[in-house]
């Protein structure tokens, strides 16, 4: 096959779907759906949450099985039975989730499952050659025996990115492989995919960072409510062409809130230092000083690493703090413990709204109201009255689509469950609000909306401090922009900076595919 | 399973599977029934054996529901036997007197039973203090202080058995039989104690903060916190709960055995969790209620009381129990993976017109082209 030319045409597709419908129950994920993947060239499948790309995907790599249509592999139609079925035909895939066991060795899990051996005895030797070579590929520096659980999030998903190299896949399916990953690392894996595609291995991408996704990718599928809705080479089309795509209208994220004044300071931290937990000589957050005043919009970017989550957990009591001072509008809450903090008006929604926002046991409209349940007593009880009251003003309040406060969390997506989340946190009346890193993982339009409910309580005098990795993020919301790196503040911006100096003052190289 | 507010409808798309699933601690009971009266219907379902059974069922109940509260902070106490052997010997070395000074103290029934139950509330602390401050896992704290409680309770008597628990007029201590042996409006104490038992947990459960603090810190603690819920105080409250549940079991025992005996409740910490998991909790965490773990209790008891009347060996008995027990917890799994959430699609914008492929502006050649 020819695989040094970047360009289809002509090329036949070494892997194609037909006309695929995926039925969940009533739910129908996938409406037929044709997709195509050439030798040697990146796809890449852009589509919000909910659109069916991540089904499409376990259709092809042979974790879910379709409803109907058909998959053709090199002209021939095929059936996977399993994973294994479909990796023995080629085919991998990167999965979002880590799927790493982390009490066990990085070179362990590299093999994990074909493991090397020899006399009827894993090669521990070869595997360990082996692991030095895919991770020296991969640029990276991780000993083959260190543990899994020893490794930052973006080494792990470097690992996992190695366990697939490893396969000598000829498609190779990467589902959000940048997630956790450095500015420097995702270079490194757009280096891997050019040397991947050069071989000829066919790539399909998946990715929230659409830029990023622009960069490397050859072709440009887009699946909106499981049908594909426009297909185009990368050469031809820009971000605004995807986005409105993706949405079906022109969305514009906006730009922060304006037309009055802020108020007194709210929230005034003065040389907050956090010490790392394993080390506790090296300091995560080092004699951080921050002041927000009411109404106003500061957003800490930042690298992954760079500290913030650290601080804003201190801030918040959930970490413990080794020196400084925490005031909210004047009173000091340094020494209460978080639960106080949040009754003196101090809220953070969390990085990770699976791990540390919601209770997937309980309903939406009690997952809303848990924060402030205990308002709602009458005698002894809890007064439903009062509580679904508050649940139905919340949800109004920060839109969330559900079928009422009884729906199961589970059957939310991710953009309506974290607007739960905020919810939940905004309807205690906080004075200063921390959002740490809200629009992860949700799609375009929830991310308007988010940044909306925002901007409405910034006027109303809520000061908020927002968090991100992402810099149109800081510019669409922020009036001031403050960069964090290894635990202090390096530099502040104002909202009409240009993308590359604040890019820049994070330590972070600009991109280079 | 979670009370949802805003119920929905509750039995449209149901189908009888669905049905039978939610319901199957109370169809498990009604097979039992409908079993037994066949095999023995002179004897099984007479009015006088279903009180009989009830009150054997009660004591166990009681335990259960004290391990379900537990349980549903995603704890268990092992040491629920233990604690209530020791509540036991308590009321009955209480009742026997406190020499104080030269002269013997005999304190009135009520002041025993409140002794009673503060011992298991003690031990409850213990576990709580244990595990929720101290970061021990739960298994491993109740593992211990079911021995060390155990020690405990034989040290009391040097392992004996204290039998004269009748009191005397004359000393203002009788009464403590009441308990065990009478009755109000035909029905025994121990049952009516268990009625109450569980309208209060009930109660607490579902309609008081405490309650939704645990169901919600049960499902993710970490959320819980966050949401400024006072987690380890929710989980210390849990244990002592768990404490006098089996302080009060141990009190009826102990009246309806007429003897307070160190190793009583041994092993019934197992029934107790077993019982929960038949009523439908999960071992996680989170999940779980009241009117399931009183039927998981019913299951138990009347098996075994079915099984005994029509004659079946002890040991068949054991095999029974188990098996049940195992096939709660298959029906429990099964459960779980049926309520995996499904995707849903986000409708932000209308479904494109054509829907299908739409606009192809790139089209590779397919057919007939060959690379």
């Amino acid at each position: 096959m020819n695989g040094q030319t970047r360009e289809p045409a002509g090329e036949r597709p070494v892997l194609s779907a037909r006309d695929i419908v995926k039925n969940y129950g009533g739910v129908r994920a996938l409406k037929g759906v044709n997709f195509d993947v050439y030798p040697g060239t990146v796809t890449t499948l852009f589509g919000e949450n909910g659109a069916g790309k991540s089904t499409l995907m376990k259709i092809l790599s042979g974790v879910e099985k379709p409803t109907s249509g058909s998959i053709i592999l090199d002209g021939e139609e095929v059936e996977f039975a399993d994973t294994n079925d479909a990796r023995d035909h080629g085919i991998s895939i990167i999965h979002q989730e880590l799927s790493l066991s982390p009490n066990i060795s990085v070179r362990d899990n590299l093999f994990m499952g074909r493991e090397l051996s020899r006399a009827g005895r894993v090669d521990d030797k070869e595997q360990e050659r082996r692991s030095r070579e895919v991770l020296a590929e991969l640029g990276v520096q991780i000993a083959p025996r260190t543990k899994v659980s020893e490794l930052r999030l973006g080494e792990q998903q470097l690992v996992e990115i190695a366990r697939a190299l490893l396969a000598d896949s000829r498609i190779l399916i990467m589902d959000e492989p940048t997630s956790a990953l450095s500015a420097n690392e995702v270079g490194i894996l757009f280096r891997v995919i050019d040397d991947l595609t050069a071989k000829g291995v066919a790539i399909v991408y998946i990715s929230h960072h659409l830029e990023e996704a622009l960069q490397v990718t050859d072709h440009a599928v887009v699946l909106r409510d499981g049908a594909m809705t426009a297909k185009a080479a990368a050469a031809d089309i820009d971000l605004e062409w995807i986005i409105r795509h993706m949405v079906g209208e022109n969305y514009d994220l906006g730009s922060p809130p304006d037309g009055y004044e802020f108020g007194p300071v709210a929230l005034d931290v003065q040389g907050l230092s956090v010490a790392d937990p394993k080390e506790p000589a090296r300091m995560l957050v080092d004699r951080l000083s921050l002041q927000v005043r009411e109404g106003e919009i500061v957003c800490i970017y930042g690298l992954m690493g760079a500290g913030r989550t650290e601080m804003l957990e201190a801030v918040a009591g959930r970490r413990p703090s080794v020196g400084g001072t925490v005031h909210v509008r004047g009173g000091e809450i340094t020494h209460l413990s978080l639960r106080d903090r949040l009754a003196s008006g101090l809220g953070l929604v969390p990085e990770d709204r699976q791990r540390d926002g919601l209770v997937q046991t309980m309903s939406v409209g009690r997952n809303i109201s848990l924060a402030n349940v205990s308002t709602f007593v009458k005698g002894l009880f809890v007064s439903r009255g009062k509580e679904r009251a508050h649940i139905d003003d919340a949800i109004r309040d920060v839109h969330v689509k559900t079928d009422g406060g009884g729906a199961p969390i589970g059957s939310l997506s991710g953009g309506n469950q974290q607007k739960v989340v905020i919810g939940k946190i905004v309807s205690t009346g906080p004075k200063v609000l921390l959002l740490d890193e809200p629009t992860r993982g949700i799609d375009v339009g929830a991310k308007a909306e988010v940044f909306k409910l925002v901007a409405a309580r910034a006027r109303e005098g809520l000061a908020v401090v927002y968090s991100t990795s992402e810099v149109g993020e800081c510019l669409s919301i922020a009036h001031r922009i403050v960069v964090m790196a290894r635990g202090r503040i390096v530099a502040e911006f104002g909202p009409d900076t240009p993308k590359e100096q604040i890019m820049a003052a994070s330590g972070e190289a600009v991109v280079a595919a | 399973m979670t009370e949802a507010l805003g119920r929905r409808r509750p039995f449209q798309g149901l189908t009888w599977g669905a049905v039978l699933l939610e319901g199957r601690a109370f169809f498990a009971l009604l097979a039992i029934f409908i079993v037994f009266t066949i095999l023995a219907p002179q004897s099984f379902p007479t009015l006088s054996n279903i009180i009989v059974m009830c009150q054997q069922v009660s004591v166990y109940a009681i335990l259960s529901i004290g391990m379900l509260v537990v349980i549903m902070d995603g704890g268990i106490d092992l040491s629920v036997g233990s604690t209530l052997g020791l509540s036991g010997m308590v009321a009955g070395l209480a009742l026997q007197g406190f020499p104080v000074g030269g002269v013997i103290l005999y304190p009135p029934v009520w002041v025993v039973v409140i002794l009673a139950v503060a011992a298991g509330a003690l031990v409850g602390l213990l576990n709580g203090v244990l595990v929720a401050r101290l970061n021990v896992a739960p298994f491993v704290a109740t593992l211990g202080t079911m021995y060390v409680i155990r020690g405990l309770a034989q040290l009391t008597t040097n392992g004996l058995t204290v039998n004269n628990l009748s009191g005397k007029p004359e000393l203002g201590n009788t009464g403590f039989e009441w308990l065990g042996f009478n009755s109000l409006l035909g029905i025994p104490i121990g049952v009516w104690i268990m009625v109450v038992v569980s309208i209060v947990a009930s109660l607490l459960l579902s309609r008081t903060v405490y309650g939704r603090w645990l169901y919600a810190q049960g499902g993710n603690r970490r959320a819980a916190e966050l949401s400024g819920v006072p987690v380890r105080k929710v989980s210390v409250r849990a244990y002592v709960i768990a404490g006098v549940c089996a302080a009060i079991a141990g009190v009826i025992l102990t009246s309806e055995l007429t003897s307070a005996g160190p190793t009583q409740g041994t092993s019934y910490e197992l029934t107790a969790i077993a019982a929960v998991v038949i009523g439908g909790a999960s071992l996680f965490g989170g999940t779980g209620n009241v009117r399931g773990t009183l039927l998981g209790a019913f299951v138990i008891g009347f098996l075994a009381a079915g099984l005994t009347i029509v004659g079946v060996s002890v040991y068949v008995q054991t095999v029974f129990t188990g098996a049940v027990i195992v096939l709660a917890v298959l029906l429990n799994s099964i459960q779980l993976r049926s309520r995996r959430p499904k995707p849903t699609s986000t409708p932000i914008a209308p479904p494109p017109a054509g829907g299908g492929t739409g606009d192809a502006e790139a089209e590779p050649a397919t057919a007939g082209s060959a690379g």
